[in-house]
């Protein structure tokens, strides 16, 4: 078994697929039509072959409260890992991205939290938690 | 009074006030963030949330929306209470 996909709920498709190829700089896999949504899954191009991440619809019920909750308290969706956090944050600060935690030593990671303006926090990582 | 002297007695909400000074502004993620990699508190979110409202009650913390956040922001100004109390320095030396 392989984790292949993984997924970002998002509020509005289009507005993700901007930000998470223009600011975030990962490169769009497939962009299918599907009933009134689309299937979008976006790749690194440091890892072209690697885990796609697919921008879903956030529009069961359940997802927006939760998705508030989360970001209300600070807490990040998922995590990307970066090779330089403080060099990554000053690049995206420039394209006006929000953080809502600048990078930050723990222990043996830095980790910074971002906006990805679809209802999410993301959280950018340097070294390994070991 | 009661409610500042209980808030400071607890070394988790020194600590928490110790990050704060740090850098003010912090969500309830990256103070338990903190905690647990800075300080070895493994506390649950829910614990570090309680911590906070004995903080807020006593004032050396405000919590602020902003936007769809809340952050948390420090105040020393309830500490100077307890110096104007029992002053520090010389004083008594000073009056003899």
């Amino acid at each position: 078994m392989r984790i292949s996909l993984s997924s970002v709920p998002v509020d509005d498709q289009e507005k993700a697929l901007q930000f998470y190829t223009q600011k975030l700089g990962f490169q769009k896999m497939h962009d299918i039509p599907m009933g009134q949504h689309r299937w979008i899954t976006v790749v690194s191009p440091e890892a072209p072959d690697g885990t796609e991440l697919a921008l879903e619809p956030d529009e069961h019920p359940a997802v927006r409260p939760f998705k508030s909750a989360l970001m209300e308290d600070g807490i990040p969706f998922t995590a990307f890992e970066v090779s330089d956090v403080v060099a990554e944050h000053k690049r995206l600060e420039g394209l006006g991205v929000r953080f809502t935690q600048p990078p930050t030593e723990m222990g043996s990671v830095t980790t910074a939290v971002l906006d990805d303006t679809c209802g999410n926090l993301i959280m950018i990582m340097q070294g390994s938690m070991e | 009074m009661d409610d500042l002297y209980r808030a400071i007695a607890d070394p988790t909400r020194r600590a928490i006030l110790d990050e704060l000074v740090e850098r003010d502004g912090q969500s309830l993620f990256e103070i338990c963030g903190r905690l647990v990699m800075k300080h070895g508190i493994s506390s649950s979110r829910q614990a570090i949330s309680q911590h906070l409202e004995v903080l807020e009650a006593a004032g050396l913390v405000t919590v602020e929306r902003e936007g769809r956040y809340k952050f948390h922001w420090f105040h020393g100004e309830p500490l100077e209470a307890i110096t104007k109390r029992w002053p520090a320095g010389d004083k008594r030396r000073n009056d003899k």
